[in-house]
């Protein structure tokens, strides 16, 4: 009887010492807004997943709009910020769309401090850093990197053809004519976007790193000797192409779809396409596709990357501030990006659990740690929304005229109206 | 025994019109071939030389990932259709009947005003409609939309029954007035029981038309009142879609209206004979 | 006569339907057009996303902007290719649906089954129409490769969506003097039509008014409207204007989907025609196409009218469609509503994006206001 009542006051004490402790538990809700659905679903359940399992009480309501590659989201969540009923963290791109869109606008919590406390100042690359800062203070927290200059082939067919992978735009101009007579689409592009993407990498592999950081900052004057240069080569390049042909039918995946089939040499796309390849299509890094550099871009990395901030005036600040800590930790990073198909924004997050990367993420891993860093523009890094949006007229005139001049007078006009070239 | 000319002739043009009709039939049956073949599809498998190849087995599993990503959705819907279609029609019924049969002051301006409603471009007023929304307390819920589906269907139900009751004759109203029918008595007795075929009109056009309204689903709604038209493109969105869900998808969420369609169809056009469709 | 007090009811319970459609319809329109006259989003120091955002009067600019600035023929594009849209999706969809109706109204077996199949497609939303018709129209696979899959035969080389070919190319100059043509054109259908009836004063106006709008267009006024409305003749080789060859896939799916819309709408008006009618034209000796030429048809031109309210109203206002099928960015198939919404929610130009939508109400309201002021003075001759 005495031994009973023991364990009883045992237990209820064990109880209230764990009510106690829950109580200083997070609780209430957590909304986290994003576009990812399909394929990057898992990803982001499995950072829920962590989330939950350190802050059991909260609930969190995962609010992902999806359709037109987030142009939906971006619609309703702008509806949201100007009617004041922010969620309490969102998905953005790090670079302009956060700082030209967001901070800007006075929409976004500082979060240094955090930075600070949690040491991501030293985890995170100084480059990716500096564009999330504005007037010292940083605006969001990167979860993942995604490369956007990357040339994939399909190693067993470029052995058939007896070619190598070209490491500049004009080797690739030279090999062009020997695919073409083969029947093989030199390069392939699909709809209006990835047309964007492939002169992103152009532009970077004609310019260079300083060259590109140059437009945004004014010193690539838009419609200068450079500019031209760069229209040019793009111009020759799309020749190799299948634009005007099927183009703009195929999505991405199609046209990833043509070079494992061999009907394309090659093709131009984030590393996205990995993932597609070794998940979807079940190849192997390395021997089922082949990677590299787009040309002339050896050795810059152009990237992209998600992140998630802290909205004014959202309605569960702590709770948003322990996810933000969870997306920065090493088990984060690692829990989200194998899944995602991408590598993590901390240098230092690979070498912690190397196994959990394939092939192809330990190299873009490798290269992100010791590569130039350069934001992307088709992708919401180097420029504002503005001038994205309106870089879309630019292509169409160039796609059009086929003139170098026509397109860099476009561009030069674009800046102005956009206020994104520098200045 | 051989045929007459005349019966020659009939036979050939009345095989003619069935040939005609079978092959239309092929051709408004192409897609649904191409999508019910996909939904069935190892996502694995799906590519376009082999579009119009059947699978070499079911994949149903397709089906079972669609539902389960439809979860709640699927009931929002439902809620969603029959509270704004049934509002809007019993509404626009009413408007139909007082512009039709009631001399209300200003109604040559107030019927066309109304009317226009319907040509609006919803993407223009999204920001203001949210404002208001919110600062009635209705953002967010399916009542919200249901509250924005039903008053941007009046028009359109409006049109449609106020149509339908030109041709009833005035005399008959006249008649009941005097036997001392008022307003609600006309039309509870006499325009009402009239105006079933009108309803199904305007229930088919209703229902499909919300069930299938994608912008205001996908702006106006929290993550637990969205309609399945966001499931739907949920599965289509993201950087890497496998087709057979959304082509899956697309058959669950068709489905509802199918049904009305099937089940109301011959109805519909009666319906709109009755109307006589006038504009 | 029906009482007072009943009229009063009638009124009261119209007055809900008429404040809600009064704040969602005309209060939301005001915003907008309030907003197309500011600068928001368009000037560069002031963030269009903040809190406490000044949007400063600038009176007609975005207009005159969007209407002469060379890199906005995007816009000018959207409104040619919905013009041309419009016109064959209706167009499309009154011809398929009469030949169906008719094909239907010819005691066919099994009439149920095809009605329900011509009908389905009305079910589906366009982002699922849209969807699949993008995949029917892919250059390499889909309808292309169809008579390959059926017959072996060569392949369909069309591009469909992606094709870049203009077809029946005008000078945007040359728009004023279109305008003028068509107007005159209508007038003196109208004239003709009211002579026919014998409606002598109606006649005349028509006529007054088409020799109004003919003197209008010799006095060149049209030049106080659309010169400073001009655009560079840089424009021509750059965005060329006409029927855009990459919209004939949209409209045929557009078709495909609503074309048994007006096919009921035709069969209910058919099946109205009293059988007696059609029955004394036969025994004068008219023959089966005769008696729906001369009987059947006229009496559907009122339903053709209300087929074209509404499907004028869709394809006017077109947008999931094009977005499935093609894409935000493809120049060759953009429609208002489109800019309206990469405009405003992508590129933050929220002004822009207002006076869009503000153009593409006042088109509307060109083309409908005349009709239901017509059909509403027919309905209240008719009472």
């Amino acid at each position: 009887m005495k031994k009973r009542l023991l364990l009883i006051s045992l237990l209820v004490l064990t109880f209230a010492f764990v009510g106690a402790v829950r109580a200083q538990d997070l609780s209430g809700q957590l909304e986290i807004f994003s576009w990812w659905a399909g394929d990057e679903g898992p990803a982001l359940e499995a950072l829920i997943a962590l989330y939950n399992s350190q802050n059991p009480g909260v609930e969190v309501i995962n609010a992902t709009v999806t359709g037109g590659s987030g142009v939906n989201a971006r619609a309703v969540l702008k509806t949201r910020m100007l009617g004041g009923t922010p969620p309490d963290t969102f998905q953005v791109h790090a670079g302009e769309e956060l700082t030209g869109t967001w901070v800007v606008a006075d929409r976004m919590e500082d979060l240094s401090d955090l930075y600070a406390s949690e040491g991501w100042n030293e985890a995170f690359p100084a480059d990716l850093i500096d564009l999330l800062t504005v007037d010292g203070g940083i605006y969001s927290v990167p979860v993942n990197i995604h490369r956007s200059n990357v040339l994939w082939y399909n190693p067993a067919k470029i052995a058939e053809w007896g070619v190598t992978v070209p490491a500049t735009w004009d080797e690739f101009l030279a090999a062009c004519p020997t695919f073409q007579e083969a029947g093989v689409i030199p390069l392939v592009v699909g709809e209006a976007w990835t047309v964007n993407h492939l002169w992103e990498s152009v532009a970077l592999g004609v310019l260079g790193a300083d060259g590109w950081n140059g437009i945004w900052t004014g010193e690539t004057a838009p419609a200068g000797e450079e500019m031209l240069g760069v229209w040019n080569k793009f111009n020759e390049v799309l020749a190799c192409s299948n634009l005007g042909a099927d183009s703009a039918g195929l999505s991405w995946q199609q046209a990833i779809d043509k070079v494992v089939a061999g009907e394309a040499a090659f093709n131009i796309m984030g590393d996205w396409a990995a993932g597609y390849m070794t998940t979807t299509l079940g190849l192997e890094p390395g021997t089922g596709f082949g990677f590299a550099a787009a040309p002339g871009t050896a050795g810059t990395f152009m990237w992209l990357s998600d992140s998630f901030g802290l909205p004014v005036g959202a309605p569960n600040v702590d709770n948003t501030i322990a996810w933000l800590k969870v997306l920065g930790s090493v088990e984060g990073q690692n829990a989200f990006n194998p899944l995602k198909g991408s590598i993590p924004a901390r240098v230092d997050a690979v070498s912690a659990a190397p196994e959990l990367y394939n092939a192809y993420l330990q190299s873009a891993a490798a290269d992100w740690g010791s590569n130039r860093l350069v934001g992307s523009l088709v992708h919401g890094v180097a420029a504002n929304e503005r001038f994205m949006g309106d870089f879309n007229t630019v292509m169409e005139v160039f796609v059009a005229s086929r003139s170098a001049e026509a397109s860099a007078n476009a561009m030069a006009a674009v800046c102005i109206t956009s206020g994104a070239c520098g200045g | 025994m051989t045929m007459t000319a005349y019966q020659w002739r009939r036979y050939t043009v009345r095989t003619s019109i069935y040939v005609v009709l079978i092959l239309l039939t092929l051709v408004f049956l192409a897609p649904v071939y191409l999508v019910v073949v996909t939904s069935l599809k190892d996502p694995a498998t799906i590519n376009l030389a082999s579009t119009w190849n059947l699978p070499e087995f079911p994949y149903w599993q397709s089906f079972g990932e669609v539902l389960e990503a439809f979860g709640p959705r699927l009931r929002n819907s439902v809620a969603l259709v029959l509270g704004a279609t049934v509002l809007s029609s019993v509404m626009g019924s009413l408007n139909g009947y007082i512009f039709s049969k009631w001399r209300v002051p200003g109604e040559r301006y107030l019927f066309p005003l109304m009317l226009f409603g319907m040509f609006i471009p919803y993407q223009a007023i999204l920001i203001p409609l949210f404002d208001f929304m919110r600062g009635v307390n209705l953002y967010g819920g399916v009542i919200g939309l249901i509250v924005i589906h039903t008053v941007y269907g009046l028009p359109i139900t409006t049109l449609i029954f106020r149509n339908f009751y030109v041709d009833i004759p005035d005399e008959m109203l006249e008649a009941a007035a005097i036997d001392g029918a008022d307003f609600f008595g006309i039309y509870r007795h006499i325009v009402f029981p009239l105006s079933i075929p009108g309803f199904v009109v305007v229930i088919i056009w209703q229902f499909t038309q919300i069930w299938n309204e994608f912008l205001f689903g996908v702006t106006m709604t929290n993550t637990d009142s969205q309609p399945i038209t966001v499931g739907l493109a949920q599965l289509a969105g993201g950087e890497a879609v496998k087709w057979n869900l959304p082509m899956a998808g697309a058959i669950v969420a068709a489905l509802p209206p199918l049904l009305v369609y099937i089940i109301l169809g011959r109805y519909f056009i009666r319906g709109l004979l009755a109307g006589s469709v006038k504009g | 006569m029906r009482s007072n007090r009943d009229r009063l009811i009638a009124f009261v319970m119209l007055l809900p339907s008429l404040i809600l459609v009064g704040i969602f319809v005309y209060g939301f329109i005001t915003q907008a057009i309030q907003t197309s006259m500011t600068d928001w989003g368009q000037n560069p120091e002031q963030p269009p996303l903040a809190a406490n955002v000044v949007k400063s009067f600038v009176g007609l600019q975005n207009y005159q902007n969007i209407m002469t600035d060379t890199l906005e023929f995007t816009f000018r594009n959207s409104l040619i290719n919905t013009f041309f849209f419009t016109v064959f999706f209706v167009l499309g969809c009154v011809v398929a649906g009469l030949l169906l109706a008719l094909l239907l109204d010819q005691n066919v077996k099994g009439e149920a089954f095809f009605r329900t199949v011509f009908l389905f497609p009305m079910a589906l939303s366009f982002v699922v129409t849209g969807t699949i018709w993008r995949w029917m129209l892919q250059p390499n696979g889909g309808i292309n490769i169809l008579p390959q899959a059926l017959l072996g035969l060569p392949p369909i080389q069309f591009t469909w969506i992606n094709n870049r070919d203009v077809w029946l190319p005008f000078e945007w100059g040359n728009v004023p003097m279109y305008v003028t043509m068509l107007g005159i054109a209508i007038l003196a259908f109208m004239a003709i039509n009211y002579a026919l009836s014998r409606r002598w004063r109606a006649t005349q106006y028509a006529v007054i008014a088409a020799v109004v709008v003919l003197l209008i267009f010799l006095a060149r006024l049209w030049d106080f409207i659309w010169l400073p409305l001009d655009t560079p003749e840089a424009e021509t080789p750059i965005a060329p204007k006409g029927f855009n060859a990459a919209l004939i896939g949209i409209i045929i799916a557009a078709v495909w989907q609503m074309s048994g819309y007006t096919m009921a709408m035709f069969i209910a008006g058919i099946r109205g025609v009293p059988e007696e009618l059609r029955e004394a034209a036969r025994v004068d000796g008219c023959s089966e196409i005769d008696v729906y030429r001369r009987i059947v048809l006229p009496q559907l031109n009122p339903i053709i009218l209300s087929a074209m309210i509404v499907l004028g109203h869709i394809s006017l206002k077109i947008f999931d469609l094009v977005f499935a099928m093609a894409g935000p960015d493809n120049a060759k198939t953009v429609v208002p509503g489109l800019l309206v919404y990469t405009e405003g929610f992508r590129e933050n130009a929220f002004a822009k994006a207002s006076a869009i939508a503000v153009i593409m109400l006042f088109f509307v309201a060109v083309i409908i206001v005349p009709y239901l002021w017509s059909q509403l003075r027919q309905s209240s001759q008719e009472r």
